[in-house]
């Protein structure tokens, strides 16, 4: 027997169909008009009913699977989120999956979740209100509940379930952090009944959802920890948020420990007074501002899709000229994404140190057991070749040069490869402090060049500015952007501009900081200010972490020589004092950590001094069209410098006119910090 | 005759010595680096290769048809077949005839073919004795099986057997390599100075070869260190008669002749060539750099095999109406000096030639101005399944670089045999 519905397929096999006889009912998700599954109310209705019509004629056991190839479960409809008017809206929305998921939860026969791909957030909510979880042995299988990056909690029972199934410490690093778990770990840490290969995913599951296997209770520890020793558990994890996250910014990591603590983790429980209620959650700017900058980043996401059926651009190999850090650790990223890719340099000798980064990258951020990982490893550095004469380049897809910031070079570098490469390579420079056109006056098409500007740690920045110079060819700009896009990485548009977007806000904001140090503030005062502000570095750690050489070099190609540097600065890399890679910067660093003492005092207003600048340089690259609108200026100074996320970017923050508030809250966090240490 | 095959390009590893413990790359690394550089500079894609062909005497346990994984590795895509080709020390040269007759016969158009060893990842293995204890270990279920089992575990069956001792030894004669070179300096009467000599003139050549850029088809190597490796590591620059005289015999202890100084050095390397048929050339304009013409096998006693080339290049000569110095350049893998001594007085003896090749005149002298003019297998060292493969390589550099038109590389074989090439300029 076979059912239709719109986004669902149940298929029961009751001895007279094509499964064998063997009782088990099929239910296929597959969301209408979508290439994910997302859990949408009309998703959820339909979900309803089949359960109704299940619970009338139960089956032998369910199996909960996806018809998408791209995942199991992406998760709720973020979409309806925004929708969202009222705190009685929110209630509504939260109740609807907490009692679907809690019926589902209930039914008297078995049921599985099968699950292949991305199971995130209300898609591993409905597989942990099955009975069993199967999970395919595949890169791309990943299981999160990341609700708390958007600024809000799993409240479709995952506070509930994560911790009666995997223990409480596991389930809360995985609600607080938002981390995702892959399909070995998740059988390891037994958020998984099976790991299984794809070939034998259907046999697994048929056999597993009828095995009448009880499941492995977590061990006595563990239940104790989610019993009666839950408020040392919770407070130690609230130790740590704190530590990461403030209260006042970011309120849901500490509402998800108190609704597991005392409301057993049913978030409708919560009376509306209290701070970890939906209705607090509701309020807060924060769920909407992270939400928003959920909608940036899947803004930043399409560019470089292509707008006709030829499919996006899909570059196999690319050559990299300039085996310096930049251009090796390019090369490096390239590869682990699969591409083939060819280093230049002008010797041997100069390619070999990336050679051994990139090796060091792909240990990190490979994954496996020992075997596979090895072999992993193995394929990505025979991706990477070293090419002293350049030959790559006329096989190459996309040729990027990260050469020395010299102008007659990189144009000679230009006129060369553009006859030596195929006519529909992308070339692309690196440059930070150069004219895109300047550069592409080399060649004999100038509407070739585009900017592709990467940010230092190249294997962990993000975002990734594609520039276009006055003539950069549409075309070429896209591929640029869809070549980003095969890195993981976010595409920011930007107008070839002193400093593009990144830089340009980046320079007042750390020369300000810089300034005040000039005035005899403490840089450990400084530093302190803008943590407390949300920035992830203070700016005088930043500028010893960059080089205070660079600084000092980046500050004088984008002022212009109008703006003084500050004489601390100088004097301190005339005596060698780089910051961290000389070990003495504004700071002293000993094991790549910072030395710094405690602060005493931190001036009134401090941050938004310091932020100032910064706020007025991306009004003014929006201004000057550097960037489109402002939401991609918000975009690419939260994914570029990591911009306090819970304010929705610069511009946006300037706009709700949040500056005073923020303000007071960032100095009671200063008053905070100060007496904390 | 048939026009012969064409070599489009051909580039090989460093060969790097082994210096106690595993060396820095697997087989497989080699040959992908060095492969990998190769195909780059073509101007056809790794994919669009018919066949890639591999020698490679002693392929870990984990690839042992290593010629189809360095084609995977290379990015050939999953279409095109790889193999592997093992006639001990000619591996690499067996790889390129065997490309030569599947390019003859059509059944491939281009083809990559070489040869690689890592002679310093050769494995221990357990003894006879260790491993039938281990199978009644496992086999042992009750406790008092075990206990037996126990009891019967003697420490000494635990010494491993050197995997690179068994693979160096004959296995019908009983004799190591080292031992059937003694053979022919015996045979010959060629003295210990006369070899150690001969070696110190092998580590000269290379040095000088090396200052003078003539080893152009070595691509680098870096491993995992960001540490790079450009040349050849084996050589001596201050290699002496005085200094090799003070080393001990190896194979035949205390009375023998030959020496770890005046044979060849273990090693790791690979070398590729890219042939291609006639057709090819034309329908893709592929630029070679030279023809292998032909090809030829012999057997010998296997307590002989030294004097392989000899056996091989004889009837190739005889084939092509040459005599020994109508050939401008020779390539004589020198396994031991005192092997390639041997080879050249076989040549310039009556009796051997008469007796053991069947022909009424001695062949005559080799003029050694034409012999491994830039060293040999005693400086560079001889990655077993490698040199086959490098000697036709460098053999064709050499030619290119002097004008030169006509060329042999040949090899003696572990085993008795002997296998030669003879290769033009175009």
């Amino acid at each position: 027997m076979r059912t239709h519905y719109e986004h669902l397929r149940l298929v029961r096999d009751e001895g007279d169909g094509e499964g064998g006889g063997d009782g088990v009912a099929w239910l296929y998700l597959d969301r209408a008009g979508a290439a994910t599954n997302t859990l949408s109310r009309d998703v959820l209705d339909e979900l309803a009913a089949v359960l109704t019509v299940l619970e009338a004629q139960p089956p032998k056991g369910l199996v909960i699977a996806s018809a998408k190839p791209a995942g199991f479960i992406a998760g709720a409809d973020i979409e309806e989120f925004t929708r969202l008017d009222s705190p009685q809206a929110a209630r509504e929305l939260v109740g609807r999956g907490w009692e679907l998921f809690n019926r589902l939860a209930r039914l008297r026969f078995p049921t599985l979740a099968l699950i292949r791909g991305h199971c995130l957030g209300g898609g591993l909510e409905l597989a942990l209100a099955c009975r069993y979880r199967v999970v395919v042995d595949e890169p791309a299988t990943k299981l999160a509940l990341p609700e708390v990056m958007l600024g809000i909690v799993p409240a479709w029972g995952g506070m509930k379930r994560l911790p009666a199934t995997i223990g409480a410490p596991a389930a809360l690093d995985l609600m607080l952090t938002g981390k995702s778990v892959d399909a070995r770990r998740a059988k390891q840490i037994g958020l998984a009944d099976e790991c299984v290969p794809l070939r034998v995913m259907e046999n697994a599951a048929r056999m597993l959802v009828l095995s009448g296997q009880r499941r492995q209770k977590p061990a006595l520890t563990l239940r104790l920890m989610n019993g009666p020793l839950k408020s040392i558990v919770a407070d130690r994890a609230r130790k740590q948020v704190a530590s990461k996250a403030p209260r006042e910014h970011y309120p849901a990591p500490y509402a998800i420990v108190d609704i597991w603590q005392r409301f057993g983790g049913n978030a409708l429980a919560v009376p509306a007074g209290h701070p970890a209620s939906l209705e607090a959650i509701f309020r807060s700017p924060t769920a909407k501002n992270l939400i928003r900058v959920f909608f940036l980043q899947e803004r930043l996401k399409g560019f470089g899709k292509s707008d006709d059926n030829r499919g996006d651009f899909a570059p196999r190999h690319v050559h990299v000229v300039g085996a310096g850090v930049m251009g090796g650790d390019i090369a490096a990223v390239c590869a682990l994404a699969g591409m083939t890719v060819t280093l230049q340099d002008q010797t041997v000798e100069r390619i070999a140190p990336a050679i051994g980064r990139a090796a060091k990258l792909f240990e990190r951020k490979l994954r496996g057991d020992a075997a596979t990982k090895a072999r992993q490893v193995r394929f990505a550095l025979d991706r990477l070749i070293p090419d002293p004469d350049g030959h790559g380049m006329r096989r190459a897809d996309v040729v990027i040069e990260a050469i020395f910031e010299n102008l007659d070079a990189k144009r000679a570098l230009f006129a060369d490869l553009e006859r030596r490469a195929t006519p529909d390579a992308v070339l692309a420079t690196n440059t930070s402090s150069l004219r895109i056109e300047d550069i592409a006056a080399g060649l004999a098409n100038p509407a070739r060049l585009v900017g592709i500007h990467f940010f230092n740690p190249v294997a962990q920045m993000p975002l990734v500015e594609v520039v276009a110079g006055e003539a950069s060819d549409e075309g070429a700009l896209r591929c640029a952007a869809a070549f980003v896009r095969r890195l993981d990485k976010l595409p920011l548009p930007v107008r070839s501009a002193p400093g593009f977007l990144v830089n340009a806000v980046l320079g007042p904001y750390m020369l300000e900081a810089l300034r005040c140090v000039e005035e005899g503030i403490a840089p450990e005062a400084v530093d302190a200010a803008l943590v407390a502000f949300g920035m992830p570095m203070g700016p005088v750690e930043l500028v010893d972490t960059v080089g205070l050489d660079i600084a000092l070099a980046a500050g004088r190609a984008l002022g212009g020589g109008a703006v003084a540097v500050p004489k601390r600065l100088a004097e301190l890399v005339a005596a060698g004092h780089l910051g961290r890679k000389s070990g003495q910067g504004y700071y002293r660093w000993s094991d790549g950590k910072a030395q710094k003492t405690a602060v005493d005092t931190v001036p009134a207003g401090l941050a938004a001094r310091i932020v100032a600048p910064l706020l007025a340089a991306a009004r003014r690259c929006v201004d000057e069209g550097v960037v489109a609108d402002a939401d991609l200026a918000d975009a690419g100074v939260i994914f570029g410098t990591g911009f306090a996320p819970f304010t929705g970017g610069p511009l946006h923050y300037l706009a709700s006119g949040g500056e005073k508030p923020l303000d007071a809250a960032s100095a009671r966090r200063d008053d905070a910090i100060v007496s904390a240490r | 005759m048939s026009p012969g095959i064409y070599i489009i390009d051909g580039a090989r590893t460093p060969f790097l010595k082994a210096r106690n413990g595993p060396g820095p790359f697997t087989a497989s690394d080699l040959a992908t680096a060095a492969g990998a550089a190769l195909l780059m500079r073509q101007t056809f894609a790794p994919d669009e290769l018919d066949e890639v062909i591999l020698g490679c005497a002693s392929p870990s346990p984990d690839e042992v048809n290593i010629g189809r994984v360095v084609a995977l590795r290379l990015g050939c895509g999953h279409k095109v077949p790889g193999w592997t080709v093992m006639r001990n020390c000619a591996s690499g040269m067996q790889a390129l005839d065997s490309a030569m007759m599947n390019l003859r016969t059509g059944r491939s158009g281009l083809v990559l073919a070489g040869g690689v060893d890592a002679l310093s990842r050769a494995p221990l293995l357990f003894s006879d004795a260790m491993v039938r204890w281990l199978s009644g270990w496992y086999a042992a279920k009750t406790v008092g099986q075990k206990a037996a089992a126990l009891h019967s575990f003697r420490p000494v069956d635990l010494a491993p057997v050197i995997g690179i001792m068994k693979g160096l030894t004959d296995p019908v004669v009983g004799q190591l390599m080292g031992q059937t070179a003694e053979n022919l300096a015996h045979r010959f009467g060629i003295s210990r100075a006369a070899m150690d000599e001969y070696a110190v003139r092998s580590h000269r050549r290379v040095a000088t070869a090396q200052d003078a850029g003539c080893l152009g088809e070595i691509v680098p190597l870096i491993d995992r260190d960001g540490t790079l490796y450009k040349d050849d590591d084996g050589v001596r620059r201050d290699s002496s008669v005085d200094k090799l005289a003070k080393l001990k015999p190896f194979f035949d202890r205390k009375y023998g002749r030959v020496t770890a100084g005046n044979s060849s050095q273990i090693t790791d390397g690979a070398a590729w060539l890219i042939l291609a048929s006639e057709e090819t050339v034309q329908r893709r304009g592929l630029t070679p750099v030279g023809r292998i013409v032909d090809c030829e096998w012999a057997a010998l006693d296997p307590a002989q095999m030294g004097l392989g080339p000899v056996h091989a290049a004889t009837p190739l000569l005889a084939r092509h109406g040459l005599g020994l110095n109508d050939v401008d350049a020779w390539e004589i893998n020198e396994a031991f000096a005192a092997q390639v001594i041997a080879c050249l007085r076989a040549w310039d003896d009556a009796d051997y030639c008469r007796d053991e090749l069947g022909l009424a005149a001695p062949l005559g002298r080799l003029d050694e101005e034409r012999l491994n003019v830039d060293g040999g297998a005693i400086a560079i060292g001889h990655p077993v399944g490698a040199s086959g493969a490098r000697i036709v390589l460098h053999l064709v550099q050499r030619l290119r670089r002097d004008n030169l038109s006509r060329g042999i590389a040949s090899i003696c074989i572990g085993g008795g045999q002997g296998g030669a090439m003879l290769v033009e300029t175009v």
